[in-house]
């Protein structure tokens, strides 16, 4: 009691410390300046951008000077920059401080945006942009494949609409009598030739994250010799990436890398310098989506010049009851929009309307950047980009890549064991093992 | 004094505010911390009650005895080179550079200063394999020998994290240890020198002896610095290749941040913890008694 009575003599000074402690919680909750809308409309358009992609950002801000002028006005563009292999955790901590922002480059792991939807952070953008009546503006192919990687629904915008294949170099090819392969057994001769030859056959990367450029050729082996549902059967539980069938496909990309094929050191090489490994004529093969066009159409980047690429649909196995036809098709970086600040600000749904009607045609004309977003038909492409095009327009039946079923942990660890798989050090049995560890 | 000492409301005045803010930033988040240990999912999914699910993943995860045992192997390793090679700095601050001294504790103080992510990088660039050599490699070549790649295998991968993280932090465990062999003192030396003590005579039966406590300060510093070690394997490896460094700090910072999982990281952090008392509790039995032991 006597205890109580000193608490009660002090209470303008305790009133005071617990006022002050729930001013300090008050301006740490109101801390995130993402742009979230807590009522009225926010200052800026924020958009959280990956340092690994310039394409975006460049093409948002050439929009916020010319198409999208007005709307940068009422709410000016700011870009923010993440690295890619921290931009999930990133995008985790903003969603549960409620201080995402108004738009950001979408989860590495397509489940966990799906997870960001499913609590409310993550705008559905097939409703928003038919409400706005812009639906027209997404191509049907971009549509479709962001349902396919999102059960249905399309919460992200296609800034991006890429196939993936296995590009090669022409003049490595033709000086040393090759023919481009249409076959698996053919690539794999066409390796050995090249490596007999002193040329580096294939420039992928496999350091730490980076490891996609690897796991991607696995994926699309098991893609050609199983058939296109092969990943879709794991996720539903319908086959293990341990059975023996899935096995021998990380065991054939392993056997790749025991030959070095990949390269002296795949687990030191970035996706930059594989990239630049390709472009400046050290490698003959690499294996990327179209999103490299923009690289590719650089003649600053691209010594070797644009006009001696070429595109291959990654071979059909023989035996296999997969096609050369189904592609790897995806929208890559896509950009996602936070539902709390688009809720309510009429400026932000503004932008977001302006990025649906014009994004399309400032990323081909200013990056050659093939896009899921219509065009006008005014932007004259060069010639590789125009046969991406084609090949896109052709597209019957596509495929997801290897993790785009995966958890984000799974995706992690695959990704991350790609460098390993890429030099032979890990077996095709090892490398599925510890991915299919990971899965649950 | 004692009138202030002795009185429980001075003591409370004087402590009170210390240990509110500890209690605060330290006590309150390790407690909960330790309550998320029996929680799953995430800021994202919410926290539902799991009961010991995450103990028992913990003994089932097949990712844990590795990263357990790369950080037990760490640990040691550093532990062993920071104390070593401190304490050998330090003897030679103290018997053979009194003059030169500074100069020379200035350059090896150096790298403590340098921000983590720098040495890292300047360590990935010195090991580089591929695309281009780096100086170790280069000079490798010079010698007749191959070109080695450091970063593709676990073990040449945890050789350079070694000896990265000694060179960085050794400067700081000879200042630590030149001042416990300051302490000694000088006619004890003499005394010893001129009754025809050896140099290692001196070492083994004054030296360490005598700078023992500062010794076995270190011992803990450097055990729990290095159980608790991030920064400079993440800046240098990444955890990698795959996930052979990969220290316990990291993975609970994947399993928390990456993967979302914020219960099973909470545990792999009880499970650091746990390490950090044992080991510190087994260095101060075993360094309690060896005093009396003489």
């Amino acid at each position: 009691m006597a205890r109580a009575f000193r608490w009660a003599g002090h209470r303008p000074a305790y009133t005071a410390a617990v006022g002050a402690a729930a001013l300090v919680l008050s301006v740490a909750a109101c801390g995130g300046d993402g742009g979230g809308n807590s009522g009225g409309s926010a200052k800026n358009f924020t958009f959280l951008a990956i340092n690994e992609n310039t394409t975006i950002p460049t093409t948002l801000t050439t929009l916020s000077k010319s198409a999208c002028a007005d709307e940068n006005k009422t709410q000016p563009l700011v870009i923010k920059k993440q690295a890619q292999g921290s931009l999930d955790q990133q995008l985790q901590l903003l969603a549960g401080q409620g201080a995402l922002p108004q738009a950001f480059i979408a989860a590495n792991a397509p489940a966990l945006t799906q997870q960001l939807f499913d609590n409310g952070s993550v705008l559905d953008l097939g409703n928003a942009v038919k409400s706005a009546g812009l639906e027209e503006n997404i191509l049907p192919a971009a549509g479709s494949t962001i349902e396919a990687l999102y059960d249905g629904k399309q919460l992200v915008l296609p800034s991006e609409l890429n196939i993936e294949g296995i590009w090669y170099n022409k003049k490595l090819l033709q000086d040393n009598g090759i023919a481009v392969p249409t076959t698996w057994e053919q690539l794999v001769a066409a390796f050995a030739k090249l490596q007999a030859a002193g040329v580096q056959p294939i420039s992928n990367a496999g350091k730490g994250g980076d490891g996609w450029g690897v796991t991607r050729w696995v994926g699309n082996y098991i893609v050609r010799e199983q058939g296109p549902d092969a990943l879709k059967k794991v996720a539903d539980g319908d086959a293990k990436l341990t059975d023996a069938a899935y096995a021998k496909g990380a065991q054939a990309i392993s056997d790749l890398g025991k030959k070095g094929y990949f390269g002296k050191s795949p687990t030191s090489i970035d996706y930059a310098t594989a990239l630049n490994t390709f472009a400046t004529g050290k490698a003959a093969f690499i294996y990327m989506g179209s999103w490299a066009l923009s690289a590719f159409n650089d003649p600053k980047q691209t010594t070797i010049g644009a006009e001696n690429i070429g595109f291959l649909k990654f071979p059909t196995v023989s035996g296999g009851t997969g096609t050369a036809d189904q592609v790897s098709a995806n929208v890559g970086t896509a950009i996602a929009i936070s539902k709390k600040a688009y809720d309510g600000d009429k400026n932000t749904q503004a932008w977001v309307e302006c990025i649906v009607e014009n994004y399309g045609n400032v990323a081909l004309r200013d990056s050659s950047q093939i896009t899921g977003f219509k065009t006008d038909g005014s932007v004259e492409v060069p010639a590789l980009t125009k046969q991406i095009q084609d090949e896109i327009s052709n597209i019957q039946d596509s495929v997801l890549w290897f993790e785009a079923y995966f958890p984000a942990k799974a995706t992690t660890v695959s990704q991350n064991s790609g460098g390993q798989l890429g030099s032979g050090q890990l077996s095709g049995e090892k490398f599925m093992q510890t991915v299919s560890a990971n899965l649950s | 004094m004692h009138s202030v000492l002795g009185d429980r409301r001075s003591i409370a005045i004087l402590l009170g505010p210390a240990l509110l803010v500890y209690s605060l930033v330290m006590l309150l988040p390790m407690l909960w911390s330790l309550g998320y240990t029996f929680f799953t999912g995430s800021v994202i999914s919410g926290f539902s009650y799991a009961g010991t699910a995450n103990f028992e993943k913990l003994f089932n995860d097949p990712a844990l005895p590795s990263s357990l045992w790369f950080t037990v192997k760490y640990a040691a390793a550093i532990t062993l080179g920071q104390v070593f090679v401190g304490y050998a700095l330090a003897l030679l601050y103290v018997f053979f550079l009194r003059k030169a001294g500074s100069v020379v504790r200035t350059l090896v103080f150096f790298p403590v200063v340098l921000p983590t992510v720098a040495v890292g990088l300047l360590f990935q660039k010195f090991f580089e394999f591929a695309p281009q050599t780096g100086p170790v490699n280069s000079m490798l070549e010079t010698f007749g020998f191959e070109a080695v790649d450091w970063f593709g295998t676990p073990g040449k991968a945890f050789f350079v994290i070694a000896v990265m993280d000694i060179w960085r932090s050794m400067g700081f465990y000879a200042i630590l240890l030149y001042t416990g062999l300051l302490d000694i003192p000088d006619d004890v030396m003499e005394a010893a020198a001129i009754d025809g003590a050896s140099t290692w005579r001196l070492i083994r039966s004054i030296i360490v002896p005598l700078s023992l406590p500062v010794l076995v300060s270190s011992l803990v510093f450097s055990i729990n610095g290095t159980l608790k070690a991030f920064d400079s394997i993440y800046a240098l490896t990444g955890g990698g290749p795959g996930n052979a460094t990969t220290p316990l700090t990291l993975y609970m910072y994947q399993t928390s941040f990456a993967y979302g999982d914020y219960g099973y990281g909470a545990t792999i952090a009880l499970t650091l913890t746990v390490l950090c008392l044992l080991v510190t509790a087994f260095i101060f039995r075993a360094t309690r008694r060896a005093p009396e032991q003489g």
